[in-house]
């Protein structure tokens, strides 16, 4: 597609967001398999770091990000330490949230990714107070809220969408429509075949983009984003992608179509993205080829800073409750 | 002091709220323009004061109204939202329950949620059971949601203050007969702290713990039985989590005995945990086995007759109190 703006530099920069993210997740996908190395149920957003990297990018520092269960993504793009997730994932007391929320509940208010939430269909209506917050306060800031095209089907969602457009609210509903709620797939969960159309119900501008080509994210996300930092309202992107794992790594995937996850492996928003950044001559084969050296080995510190983090003492389990 | 009715009492918590604190703001269904007029309810003539800024009526939307108590307060904002009737609770519940509540637990002690979410209760309004049903033991299930319940216009006040001003998420019941019920309420920012009860009426022979519109079915039983010459101490439990135990065990060791009364169904309600403490923590004192009045484990009814028997009176207190005198035991 066409670059609108896009410098060199923002595309070598969300090129290695993104292949930061899928060894991340690729390294989960490992030690998910091993015994007691990480903790729960690993539900990756891998295949779908275009979207979280090309919403991300066009963000300030003190926009605030509301995600969901699939998370990894938003929190790395949004700039949350890879270190304190991974501890954090493996139980550790040294974790972003010392051990507390583990895989499905990050929340890294240092990045102003307030919370994560792993209820269904909860993001949009916390997002939407964040969202009243910044409002209120009259900041300059907005609130992106992910969900799937699952949580698409939760009554939360058009109560969070209803008010959100009603009091002009800035907040940038991203819907990753990876095709898939569970074992479910969209055409057995919802009764239209986009997620998009509701924009026009709720008297907000929507667009449906590529989900697994970055700089179409990147220039829906801005555009958008736009819309919500001038006190317009809401908006909403369909950022159209597909589910390349199960629904966590604990799912055996036997209802999936094999031939349908090869098509979109095609697709793979990194190999794509490489191939374009090469043809366009950003970076050459061997500087491709250091960044994803580089990004290895970032997650290679973050494990072993995981590892040879202590676990929290039993008893600060009882903390953290209240605040006295 | 001043005289003021309990809805009131309520509103001058939530102006005076509103005057210290830019960061307060009300929402909930009607807060701003209500289909009643009367200056009794708790809102009443925020908005002419407020403006719509910082008085937010809302969407038929209690999900959405909850998470933007949530949302908003992890922003730091002291959003104080309402939720009309308790059985609507059910609807915000995963707003409250699985966000409110954990939230902040699960960051590690990093985010807060300095919320509160006021809600009316209570029977006896012929409404039927989807508009009463007293769900505290609901609330009270959930750790890291405080949980109040007020008697009277002063507690009302204080207790209100303290709930806005509470850095955790504090949910605040209102009994809606009681907004009519008038009392001397202090002037001022007076405020009560949460996590304890009061001694309403002292007594020697039997203790008697209850919260919200019960305590004066309470307080006229204990009147009818000061007749026939049975001193019963009538406690206010005022705040149901934290709950104030020394208040409650320091009188079953004074008395010897305790009684359980409120409004809503007795199995798996408050007054389990009342008792089930009691026994646990000072089973030597008691002289007789810990009773409950509560209401029978049906929905609430709408025919008077019906409803009138849902609701535990005085004389069931009264009958309730002997009984317990009667099957004492003596104790060294």
């Amino acid at each position: 597609m066409q670059i609108d703006g896009l410098t060199s530099q923002v595309r070598r920069e969300m090129y290695t967001e993104m292949v930061l993210i899928r060894k991340f997740e690729e390294k989960l996908i490992a030690l998910a398999r091993e015994k007691a190395r990480v903790v729960g149920m690993q539900i990756l957003a891998y295949g779908q770091e275009a979207v979280a990297v090309g919403v991300a990018k066009t963000l300030n520092p003190n926009d605030v990000v509301v995600s969901n269960h699939r998370s990894h993504g938003h929190l790395l793009a949004k700039g949350a330490d890879p270190k304190l997730l991974m501890a954090e994932i493996m139980g550790k007391a040294t974790g972003v949230n010392k051990g507390k929320a583990g895989t499905l509940h990050l929340a890294v208010p240092e990045v102003n990714a307030i919370l994560t939430s792993t209820i269904v269909g909860a993001s949009p209506p916390l997002g939407v107070g964040s969202a009243f917050a910044q409002q209120y306060r009259n900041l300059p800031d907005i609130t992106v809220v992910f969900f799937g095209d699952g949580a698409a089907a939760e009554g939360s969602v058009h109560e969070a969408m209803n008010l959100a457009s009603l009091w002009k609210l800035p907040v940038l509903f991203v819907c990753e429509n990876n095709c898939w709620a569970g074992a479910q797939c969209l055409m057995d969960h919802c009764c239209v075949d986009d997620i998009v159309r509701r924009a026009d119900a709720y008297g907000m501008p929507g667009i449906a983009v590529d989900g697994n080509d970055v700089e179409a994210v990147y220039n829906s996300a801005r555009n958008m984003a736009a819309h919500c930092r001038g006190g317009k309202g809401p908006a909403l992107i369909e950022a159209r992608t597909y589910r390349m794992r199960g629904h966590g790594e604990h799912d055996p995937c036997h209802y999936m179509n094999q031939s349908e996850l090869q098509q979109w492996a095609e697709k793979c928003p990194i190999k794509t993205f490489r191939a374009r950044l090469k043809a366009d001559g950003v970076l050459t084969e061997e500087e491709l080829a250091a960044i994803d050296i580089e990004q290895g080995a970032v997650v290679k510190e973050a494990v072993t800073f995981g590892d040879d983090s202590p676990f929290p003492p039993a008893k600060d389990a009882l903390r953290d409750l209240w605040i006295e | 002091m001043v005289m003021l009715s309990t809805g009131q009492a309520l509103q001058s918590a939530l102006d005076l709220a509103l005057s210290l604190d830019e960061t307060v703001f009300i929402a909930g269904e009607g807060v701003g323009t209500s289909i009643h007029l009367d200056p009794n309810l708790p809102t009443h003539g925020l908005l002419e004061k407020y403006g719509p800024k910082r008085i937010k009526d809302t969407p038929v939307s209690e999900a959405a109204i909850a998470g933007l108590a949530v949302g908003a307060s992890a922003m730091g904002l002291r959003p104080v939202v309402e939720i009309m009737f308790f059985p609507f609770m059910t609807l915000a519940s995963d707003m409250l329950v699985n966000h409110a509540a954990k939230l902040r637990y699960m960051s590690g002690g990093k985010t807060a949620f300095p919320l509160t979410v006021r809600v009316k209760a209570g029977v006896n309004f012929g409404a039927g059971c989807q508009h009463s049903h007293n769900l505290e033991a609901w609330i009270a299930h959930s750790p890291g949601l405080k949980l109040v319940f007020p008697s009277n216009p002063a507690d009302a006040k204080g207790l209100l203050l303290s709930s806005i001003f509470d850095p955790n998420p504090v949910v605040f019941v209102e009994e809606m007969l009681l907004y009519w019920m008038p009392g001397e309420v202090p002037e001022g920012d007076f405020r009560i702290p949460l996590g304890k009860a009061n001694v309403v009426r002292p007594g020697k022979d039997c203790t008697l713990v209850s919260y919200g519109g019960a305590v004066h079915t309470a307080l006229k039983a204990a009147e009818m039985l000061a007749a026939e010459g049975i001193s019963l101490e009538v406690i206010d439990l005022r705040t149901l989590v934290p709950l104030d135990e020394t208040c409650m065990l320091d009188s079953v060791r004074k008395t010897g005995r305790l009684i359980v009364l409120h409004d809503a169904t007795r199995f798996c309600g408050y007054g389990a945990e009342i008792a089930a403490i009691a026994a646990e923590k000072a089973f030597d004192a008691l002289k007789a086995p810990v009773m409950r009045v509560a209401a029978p484990d049906i929905p609430v009814p709408v025919s008077p007759p019906q409803e009138q028997f849902y609701k535990p009176n005085s004389e069931q207190v009264t009958a309730a109190v002997r009984a317990i005198m009667d099957q004492s035991v003596q104790r060294p």
